[in-house]
């Protein structure tokens, strides 16, 4: 049955053009929490399906059945029928027993437990990027998380500001990042993959621009970046371009909002320590590369509208951009 | 005669007539109509293609919180209380509402609030801002913290907040006159459960409206005092939770949904069986699931809050309940349709918008029932799968619904017929625009589109999807043009309607169209529930005469209900503008509108 | 003009449109001031800063106010019910008194209000100022409107326009008068007496 309603979905959205990939699609569950609202979706999508078709038959018939034609005698006036009220007063509630059943079953199933040994990460929402803890690793990274195929993972989500969700569907379903509470959910993934996510929960002016990738790596991957994400950050070559762009962060305003461990403590934007290893910028809006860091550094705002990272006053200048690209490029 | 008959302006700015008062919330509700569809015309320009640039993400913001703002409070609601106004009275049999000038005082206030909230658009420049800047942007259901001073500086969410209260106002004025006039106004003989079922849905709509504004002027009044008092209700570092807010709104939220939704229904129950010329299949059934609706629409707030992580007890519980609700509504879906069973099918346009209710409406409701599963609705909420859900419910549902009652009681309130082909092609665009536009977002949500987002990736594979949804609203739009030209139409061109152009059952068809100010030369007395049909036991009743026995004076004109109303706008300015004396003038207008009000010599 | 509209005379209910209107009006009061006191319960203990109630609250004081509103409500009894009976010398001066007791409830409000200020307590201090000002202003601009109402009904009194006539008038004062007094007594005894 799942099969029947994926080839039908598909169907529906190749007739309408739509080849996909669907990098964020419900539909295509990559994990042990994603599967399990999937099964339940299709449930509940066969039920209305077939309470669809019988009530808009009905009512179609009915239609044709009984339109007017010319000497058709008057209606019996008919009030009710207390046998039929009973039948369909029972028959929803019966098909409600149906789907409630497995619902209550899923909801507990996906409270958001993991076993003790599961990894954990701390997702913090800011407008309009995300921050993500490792408590037992000591990692400190955004946006794109990596966590390992086929382990526990346990999620706790926060907020710093307002309001946002956390959501990546291909992994399960979003919770949202409360400031002042913390919901956790746990997931394990059973693909190697990147798939994409974004902030569900209106945030203010670039809620739309608020992305999120999450890499489920190969264990061997994930320990390699584990050891990458836990060292210090590179150091430039003496001379070099990136040299020069250190210099340029230095005495520049960004070091009061970023953190380069050892180099500066800011903790209003993305820790910076690693910023070269990671695929996007800017709330996973944009691929990382010298093109896009130039301009957002240059002018973020009007890259991301409302972005707390104003236009830098004085500007920098085109070569001191240049340099500070090639030094947040250099740490990987 | 008084001046409740004349012409000119100020007899219009003055009436009490509940008949002129609707017509009033009609053309009003109807312009604001069409505001909040030309914004929705915008967004879906805007999203027709994915990285789209008509609009920037500000503007985007103000346009859907609008456009949602509008639509329930500025549209739908007052299309429905059109209704209240016009209709109601007539079908219990009544000369008036209960209270004619506090009817005049909400219409007035509605307008007002109205004309506050969409001043938003234009008053930029008054607070050094550019025009399109200050317009609420934070949603229709306006999530703290997000409203807080320190995320919105803004005047936009004063706005939003001030218009909102000023609006619930209005909406409790006319919740208290509802209630009075159904329960105590009718005609001898009609009892409660001769009622016809639209005047039953409207008791519970005012039932619902006087017991859930409150909970939301609750909520207000705790932002305002955030925003401009320094307190913190909604702020986590002072040890309180913004989710406080949210159950706040959907408190109000959700019964909110029945407001909106029950006149709609029972306008459907009035129309079919006028034009299947069968009495509605199990009328106390029908009443009394609407009634259960009304109840239960109470207890499934948290519904909306899936995601926010209530645990799995509440979560069970609400889901429960949410799914139990749809119980009642599937029994009057069933009713429709053994209403029509062995009828004789009249194809009015009236009808095809009342069999289009039923029909987009079972899709509403069981996209419904998909998230009133928690786990599946954290998938589904917050994406376009939900804005699919709402407009087959608020579109397909209520707009059907009420587009049903204009081609139903246009001939009544203006005494002219809508032209019926035209009618046919609206319904037709309509219906074919809105599962175009509304059926594709079912997918393009389920593929992971969020909603309220300005822009959105190439990447998601949604961008077809998204310009055929395009398509369908302009299709709408040329729809409502359409129906726009068809009112226009009547006014002139419109075949004049006698009493009676449908044959229909209720009191209401036995007076002239339009009925004269008093409606009933002489009060009915009213024998059964279809008193102008023949039924099992009676005949049909007889008409009240076209001329009164002896003359009736109908009360004069007020011109103090839109003097006390115009005293709350005046009392908004104060914290928009930060200046406090002006509180003092909005008060003192609204004390001494009351104040004559309360002491002129007026015939009730 | 002749008479209007009959249907008043007569209603459906048997029950005056005012009185019941007004009966809707208090259903609609109370989902408000239920609202209210479930946030100051929700909020209770949850101030991150001091003062905190047991600090500040008065409670010998607020009691006095608490039966002098309590006595408001029996003056307005027996205003109502000289009114009926067409006794309008004890009508006068018992709608006075109702008022005067209302006006005596509201300056006690304003001396523990000001009161608290001093002591460090005001409406954005901690949450407990923000939900018990919000929540007793609440109440107090409601007995404000009561006085306003009572005060405008004496004077029509003293004009000879106050009737036997207008006892329906008098009638839903009081039911507004009782309404609001029955609320501080819940408000009393949520606030001050559980703390």
């Amino acid at each position: 049955m799942p099969r029947l309603r994926f080839w039908l979905l598909t169907a529906a959205l190749t007739i309408s053009g739509c080849g996909g990939p669907y990098p964020q699609s419900t539909l295509h569950p990559r994990s042990d929490f994603g599967r399990a609202v999937d099964h339940l979706f299709t449930d509940i999508f066969w039920w209305a399906a077939g309470v669809f078709v019988v009530v808009e038959a009905l009512l179609v018939i009915v239609l044709i059945r009984f339109r007017h034609r010319e000497g058709r005698p008057a209606p019996k006036p008919t009030h009710g029928h207390t046998v039929l009220e009973i039948a369909w007063t029972l028959a929803p509630a019966v098909i409600l027993v149906f789907v409630a059943v497995p619902t209550v079953r899923t909801i507990f199933a996906t409270a958001g437990d993991a076993p003790a040994d599961a990894l954990r990460v701390e997702v913090t929402g800011h407008q309009w990027w995300w921050e993500y803890k490792y408590p037992d690793l000591g990692i400190t990274t955004a946006n794109e998380m990596h966590v390992p195929v086929g382990r526990p993972v346990q999620v706790a989500i926060t907020s710093a500001d307002v309001i946002h969700s956390f959501w990546a569907p291909a992994l399960g379903g979003k919770r949202d990042a409360i400031p002042g509470h913390v919901n956790r959910i746990a997931f394990r993934a059973d693909a190697v993959g990147d798939y994409s996510g974004q902030c569900a929960e209106f945030c203010g002016a670039s809620h739309a621009n608020m992305r999120l990738r999450v890499l489920v790596d190969a264990d061997s991957v994930f320990q390699a970046w584990v050891k990458t994400e836990q060292g210090g950050p590179a150091a430039p070559a003496t001379g070099s371009l990136a040299a020069r762009g250190k210099e340029v962060f230095l005495h520049s305003p960004c070091l009061a909002c970023h953190t380069i461990q050892g180099v500066s403590p800011g903790v209003i934007g993305p820790n910076l320590t690693h910023v070269g290893s990671r695929g996007t910028i800017a709330g996973a809006i944009f691929p990382n590369d010298s093109a896009h860091l130039a301009s957002w550094i240059a002018d973020a705002p009007s890259l991301k509208p409302g972005s707390l990272m104003t236009r830098m006053k004085p500007p920098l200048t085109d070569p001191d951009i240049a340099a500070l690209v090639a030094y947040l490029q250099s740490l990987k | 005669m008084s001046e409740a008959t004349g012409g000119g302006l100020k007899s219009w700015l003055t009436t009490t007539d509940h008949k002129r008062i609707g017509l009033l919330y009609f053309w009003t509700a109807f312009a604001f109509f069409l505001v909040g569809g030309v914004e929705a015309l915008v967004i879906r320009l805007q999203l027709a293609h994915p990285d789209g640039h008509l609009v920037g993400a500000e503007t985007y913001n103000q346009l859907f919180t609008m456009h949602g703002t509008t639509m329930i409070f500025l549209a739908l609601m007052p299309l429905g209380s059109s209704f209240f106004n016009y209709i109601v009275p007539l079908q219990i049999g009544a000369r008036d509402v209960a209270f004619p000038r506090l009817n005049a005082f909400s219409y007035w206030v509605f307008l007002f609030g109205g004309l506050l909230l969409n001043a938003s658009w234009f008053a930029g420049p008054l607070f050094h801002a550019g025009v399109l800047n200050v317009a609420p942007d934070a949603g229709w259901f306006g999530y703290a913290n997000l409203t807080e001073r320190q995320y919105s500086p803004g005047p936009n969410i004063d706005f939003w907040l001030l218009g909102l209260q000023i609006l619930g106002i209005s909406s409790l004025a006319a919740g208290f006159n509802f209630v009075v006039t159904i329960l105590n106004l009718r005609a001898p003989g009609l009892k409660m459960m001769r009622l016809p079922t639209f005047s039953w849905m409207t008791l519970v709509t005012n039932f619902l409206i006087i017991t859930a504004f409150p909970v939301i002027t609750v909520g207000l009044l705790f932002l305002m005092f955030d925003r401009f008092f320094g307190t913190h209700f909604y702020v986590r570092e002072a040890g309180a939770t913004p989710v406080l807010w949210q159950h706040l709104f959907w408190l109000f939220g959700h019964p909110e949904v029945y407001i909106l939704i029950l006149p709609a229904m029972g306008i459907v129950s009035d129309v079919l069986p006028t034009f299947s010329r069968k009495p509605l299949f199990g009328y106390t059934v029908v009443v009394y699931s609407g009634i259960l609706i009304g109840f239960m629409g109470w207890g499934v707030w948290s519904h909306h809050m899936f995601s926010v992580g209530l645990g799995p007890i509440a979560d069970s519980v609400f889901a429960a309940t949410t799914m139990l609700i749809a119980v009642p509504t599937g029994v009057k879906i069933f009713n429709w349709i053994a209403t029509l069973w062995g009828g004789d099918i009249r194809g009015t346009t009236a009808l095809h918008f009342a069999v289009g209710f039923i029909a987009m409406f079972i899709i509403g409701g069981l996209s419904g029932v998909s998230h009133a599963s928690p786990p599946a609705d954290l998938q589904q909420t917050d994406s376009y799968y939900v804005v699919a859900h709402i407009h087959y419910v608020f579109f397909g549902g209520t707009i059907f619904g009420l587009f049903a009652g204009i081609y139903y009681w246009w001939p009544k309130m203006t005494g002219r017929l809508l032209d019926e082909t035209l009618g046919k092609v609206h319904f037709w665009l309509q219906f074919i625009g809105m599962n175009l536009a509304f059926f594709p977002m079912h997918f393009i949500g389920l593929l992971g589109m969020p909603r309220r987002v300005y822009t959105y990736s190439p990447d998601l594979g949604v961008s077809d999807l998204n310009l055929v949804s395009t398509i369908g609203a302009l299709l709408i739009g040329l729809s409502i043009l359409i129906l726009v030209a068809n009112l226009w139409r009547s006014r002139t061109h419109g075949a004049p309607a006698s009493n009676d152009p449908w044959g229909g059952a209720t009191l209401e068809w036995g007076i002239p169209s339009p009925p004269p100010p008093y409606n009933f030369s002489v009060i009915p007395t009213v024998e059964s529930r279809l008193p102008r049909w023949r039924t099992e036991r009676h005949g049909p009743m007889k008409d009240p005469p076209a001329r009164p026995p002896a003359p009736i004076h109908m009360p004069g004109g007020s011109w103090w209900p839109i003097v006390a109303a115009f005293g709350l706008p005046v009392m908004a300015l104060a914290p928009l503008t930060h200046t406090l004396w002006v509180v003092f003038v909005g008060a003192a207008i609204l004390l001494f509108g009351i104040y004559r009000w309360a002491f002129e010599p007026f015939e009730v | 003009m002749t008479h209007a509209v009959a249907a008043t005379h007569h209603t459906s209910m048997g029950l005056d449109s005012r009185k019941m209107a007004f009966w809707a009006f208090i259903g609609s009061e109370c989902l408000l001031f239920g609202s209210l006191i479930s946030t100051y319960l929700v909020y209770k203990g949850r101030s991150v800063v001091g003062p905190y109630p047991h600090e500040i609250l008065n409670i010998p004081f607020t009691s006095v106010s608490t039966f002098d509103l309590l006595m408001s409500s029996l003056m307005m009894v027996l205003a109502l019910a000289a009114v009926q009976r067409g006794d309008m010398k004890w009508g006068k001066i018992w709608l006075f008194s109702t008022a005067l007791l209302g006006l005596v409830f509201l300056g006690g409000q304003v001396i523990e209000f000001t009161e608290f200020v001093h002591k460090g307590l005001t409406i954005s201090t901690n949450l407990f100022g923000c939900t018990f000002f919000v929540l007793t202003g609440t109440h107090g601009a409601h007995v404000t409107v009561g006085v306003l109402w009572l005060l405008t009904l004496w004077v029509r009194a003293l004009q000879g326009k106050l009737g036997p006539a207008n006892a329906m008038t008098v009638e839903i004062t009081g039911l507004y008068w009782h309404f609001v007094d029955v609320v501080w007594i819940v408000i009393f005894t949520v606030v001050y007496l559980i703390q």
